[in-house]
């Protein structure tokens, strides 16, 4: 049977000497030095992460080198699946990016400005390495696609961009719906509100995505513990969550959400 | 044509093809984790004097098979030579006669390398599509590839599966709503392949690799 994958991510950013370090957010804004990006993935494989997920905050020329450079190290060490994203604007970062020994790109804002991108990524690389990341935001006017019911009132969820500063109009199930038809191989479902409460991820969010594709979804924002896996597993209907701090502050460990959710009958790799 | 140089004294060479399709970094690192001196090559001619023989493959059926054309004669002449034949993935489906994906895609009849007989067909609706994570492995018959390997978890990512006319030829099985072969080699057993991405299934997927290796080197 088809396991629910969990999935450690971290963001990369260069520290003050111009080396590539682990940065995690903490309460919303502060990030936190946690570690080196090559030690931390080795130690995620080896404690039992079904993929790992690499974010290049740098947004920068020069930070892009040694980010690539950072990620073939990462998957010289690493036998598992390896999804790269940040600053991946076209079809030549695509291909530098796989070239490096990511096996899927995580593809945000270039894609909303110019869907296109979707496509030309499929054809020549292939649908299963093409990952759409959506920031979402909710909303509670009238303006949207798609509604969901979220504690009595109506919501529609929206695009935003910026790291959720700035809202695109564009409906997230929509959007999600159209890059599937694009080609995009797996959905990554961001949550603005949710992301850096640990009070769980954005269940109507995910589970409007999840209703509406048949693309794999990966949950991702407000994980606070094993308990909200299980809640995005079985009531959103995701395939695969995401988390950063539970893992690198060692609140958690991959063993003890994976133990968690066998316990509860949801498939996992032991 | 390069050559990699890993740190460790080595047991075979293997060559993976390189027809222009797929990271091969990952496969070639595992190889190497695994014991093998590893060239890759895009020349034909190349792979005759390996040890053994890696068909990577990520991609469409018929894009595939156009692309790895050139190495058609030189992997069924090493095959028919005894020489261990290891198809990856989309490798694997090329490994059989045919598929239905490039009738799909209007390509037609597109020829497989028919090393073990069959075809490969889509998911049925209602499975998402494509089969994507980690799955649990059943062997169903004894080959050096799978020693050690039953009941554990690989990394799928496909759309097709095989279906081999010799029921025979498969190694190990996995449940997607239908079981479909995970694991497949021929009668001979030097021809096999994975469905799953060995050099992306950790510890299971080494263990794979070295099982190859092994095989290789014994030969």
């Amino acid at each position: 049977m088809l396991t629910k994958r969990i999935i450690p991510c971290i963001d990369v950013d260069l520290d003050e000497d111009g080396n590539p370090a682990v940065y995690t957010g903490v309460n919303f804004e502060d990030l936190k030095y946690t570690g080196d990006p090559v030690e931390m993935a080795k130690q995620y494989n080896e404690a039992g992460a079904d993929e790992f997920v690499f974010l290049d905050i740098t947004a920068s020329a020069d930070g892009r080198e040694t980010m690539l450079d950072t990620v073939s190290r990462v998957a010289d060490e690493v036998f598992i699946p390896l999804t790269v994203g940040g600053g991946i604007r076209t079809k030549d970062d695509i291909k530098e990016t796989l070239r490096a020994g990511a096996d899927k790109v995580s593809i945000n804002t270039a894609a909303l400005q110019r869907p296109e991108l979707v496509e030309e990524g499929a054809k020549a690389f292939g649908n299963q390495c093409i990952v759409i990341s959506v920031d979402a935001r909710r909303r509670y006017d009238e303006e949207g696609e798609f509604y969901a019911d979220v504690d009595g009132e109506s919501c529609w969820f929206e695009c935003t961009i910026k790291g959720g500063r700035e809202g695109t109009g564009i409906d997230v199930v929509e959007w999600a719906r159209e890059a599937e038809s694009r080609g995009a191989g797996e959905l990554f479902v961001n949550s603005i509100d949710a992301d850096g409460t640990k009070d769980g991820y954005d269940i109507p969010l995910t589970k409007a995505v999840c209703d509406n594709v048949s693309t794999p979804v990966i949950a991702s924002s407000g994980c606070g513990g094993p308990e909200d896996m299980y809640e995005v597993f079985t009531e959103a209907g995701a395939d695969a969550g995401l988390a950063a701090s539970i893992f690198h502050f060692d609140e958690y460990s991959i063993q003890d959400v994976k133990s968690y959710l066998d316990e509860r009958d949801v498939p996992v790799r032991l | 044509m390069s050559t990699t140089h890993p740190q460790e004294e080595t047991l075979a060479d293997v060559v993976v093809v390189d027809y222009g399709l797929g990271n091969l970094r990952s496969a070639t690192r595992g190889l190497e984790r695994a014991g093998a001196n590893v060239t890759i090559s895009d020349d034909p001619d190349s792979i005759d004097e390996a040890d053994g023989i890696v068909l990577p493959g990520v991609g469409a059926f018929g894009d595939g098979m156009e692309n790895a054309g050139p190495f058609r004669e030189a992997l069924v002449d090493a095959a028919e030579n005894g020489t261990p034949v290891f198809g990856i993935c989309l490798g694997m489906q090329m490994l059989l006669t045919s598929s239905e994906e490039a009738d799909k895609a209007g390509q037609g009849d597109v020829e497989g390398l028919d090393l073990i007989p069959g075809t490969n067909v889509r998911f049925k609706e209602g499975q998402k599509v494509p089969h994507m994570g980690w799955n649990e492995l059943d062997v169903q018959r004894d080959h050096p590839l799978v020693e050690g390997v039953d009941g554990e978890y690989a990394y799928f990512v496909h759309s097709y599966y095989a279906v081999p006319d010799d029921e025979e030829t498969v190694l190990a099985t996995t449940d997607y709503g239908v079981d479909f072969p995970a694991m497949l080699a021929n009668e001979a057993g030097n021809v096999m392949g994975t469905q799953f991405h060995p050099e992306k299934s950790g510890e299971t997927g080494l263990q794979i690799l070295r099982n190859f290796v092994e095989y290789c080197a014994e030969r």
